[in-house]
């Protein structure tokens, strides 16, 4: 998120616009350190492999692409990667310049190799976002379980 | 914090960069340590600021300008045909830097509409005079082929030009004054934006109206109400 008055007036006025949902509970699990840490990176930049099907544009089926998600392997390389988010409103110069900017991929792996964390998941995911978070639950309980089948414990839900 | 997820870290970046600098490996590493961090904090929910501003350019670049020079300045190009002329000339003339970004980076984000950069031109080009174009893909609607096509473009533009001498590290408000006030290409989409909100085609009103200009570039269409 970027600072407010730093954003365009007219951006500003739509962000601060926005519902927030709000939860009757505030789950928390400790997990092991981050050594032993398996960690995956969930989007919302609208990615995905160059030859993958583009998120839809158009709201008119708001409800049926709320979960629209896409599957990123870990050894994608950079140029198999795009966007096809559909707002106009952010920067997407950095990503042209450096994937990493969006998808922190190669910073990850370097961290694996560090021994900072314990392992890098077989595959990541992109949403689109830009939809009432209630109606992505669905897709969110769905893609838990396939996280779980790839032994992550740890996942970055990274905005754009 | 309304929402009170269990950890989160608040960047500063602009929307777009959450990991804030292209090309800075050091400062991505330390944005994402620090995001990875919070895994470790015994209790919750935990929101953590993080300190600092993304990182400025050393060599800030240089005051860009449009790199097409034209016979008849494009702000004076009525005629539709001559638009699409002219555009069709800025994009040939970008040709030689886009090719070297991609040998460069080994890599672009052009191609979710499949189109090469002088189709994207012609068929976005040929929104201009209101008509619905034949769609070349099948598995596509329309609109939103024009509305990837119209992001591919703005993205080769952007490729093309960082590939010049002294614009590597030009910042995103810097390529987005270029795009949208210097070149033909912006003028395109704000004329085509005008003429698309009337159109009957499905879904391209939603998409002229709300997916095509930027918020923040809306009042500099020729066609912005005072």
């Amino acid at each position: 998120m970027a600072r407010l008055d730093h954003v365009h007036p007219a951006m500003r006025a739509a962000l601060l616009a926005m519902e927030c949902p709000t939860f009757d509970t505030h789950p928390w699990v400790a997990g092991p350190a981050l050594l032993q840490r398996r960690v995956a990176i969930v989007s919302t930049a609208g990615l995905h492999r160059r030859d993958d099907r583009p998120f839809a544009v158009t709201s008119g089926n708001a409800r049926a692409i709320a979960g629209d998600y896409r599957v990123i392997p870990n050894d994608i390389v950079a140029n198999d990667l795009v966007m096809s988010h559909v707002s106009t409103n952010f920067d997407r110069t950095g990503f042209q310049q450096d994937w990493n900017v969006v998808l922190p991929l190669d910073r990850l792996h370097e961290l694996a190799q560090a021994g900072v964390i314990g392992s890098v998941a077989a595959f990541h995911y992109s949403f689109m976002g830009a939809t009432e978070p209630s109606q992505m639950a669905s897709a969110a309980h769905e893609l838990a379980r396939l996280l779980l089948q790839d032994h992550v414990n740890a996942v970055l839900l990274v905005p754009v | 914090m309304k929402i009170q997820p269990p950890r989160a870290l608040w960047v500063p970046f602009e929307l777009g960069r959450p990991l804030g600098a292209p090309g800075d490996a050091a400062f991505q590493t330390r944005v994402l340590r620090a995001a990875l961090q919070l895994f470790e904090t015994p209790s919750g929910p935990v929101l953590v600021d993080f300190p600092d501003d993304a990182p400025t350019a050393a060599d800030a670049s240089t005051p860009l300008v449009c790199p097409v020079n034209f016979a008849s300045p494009p702000e004076y190009v009525s005629d539709t045909d001559l638009l699409r002329a002219a555009l069709q000339r800025e994009i040939a003339q970008l040709r030689t830097w886009y090719d070297l970004a991609v040998t460069t980076r080994g890599r672009t984000t052009v191609g979710v509409s499949r189109l090469t950069p002088e189709e994207m031109g012609t068929f976005i080009g040929a929104f201009l005079d209101g008509q619905a174009p034949p769609n070349p893909r099948a598995d596509i609607a329309l609109a939103a082929l024009f509305r990837f096509a119209v992001e591919d473009l703005k993205s080769y533009y952007c490729e093309a030009l960082t590939a010049q001498p002294g614009q590597s590290t030009a910042d995103s408000a810097t390529l987005a004054d270029w795009f949208w006030r210097e070149t033909t290409a912006g003028r395109v989409l704000f004329a085509v934006q005008e003429v698309c909100k009337q159109s009957e085609v499905p879904g391209m009103h939603v998409v002229a109206t709300g997916f095509l200009i930027p918020r923040a570039r809306s009042a500099e269409s020729a066609f912005a109400k005072a």
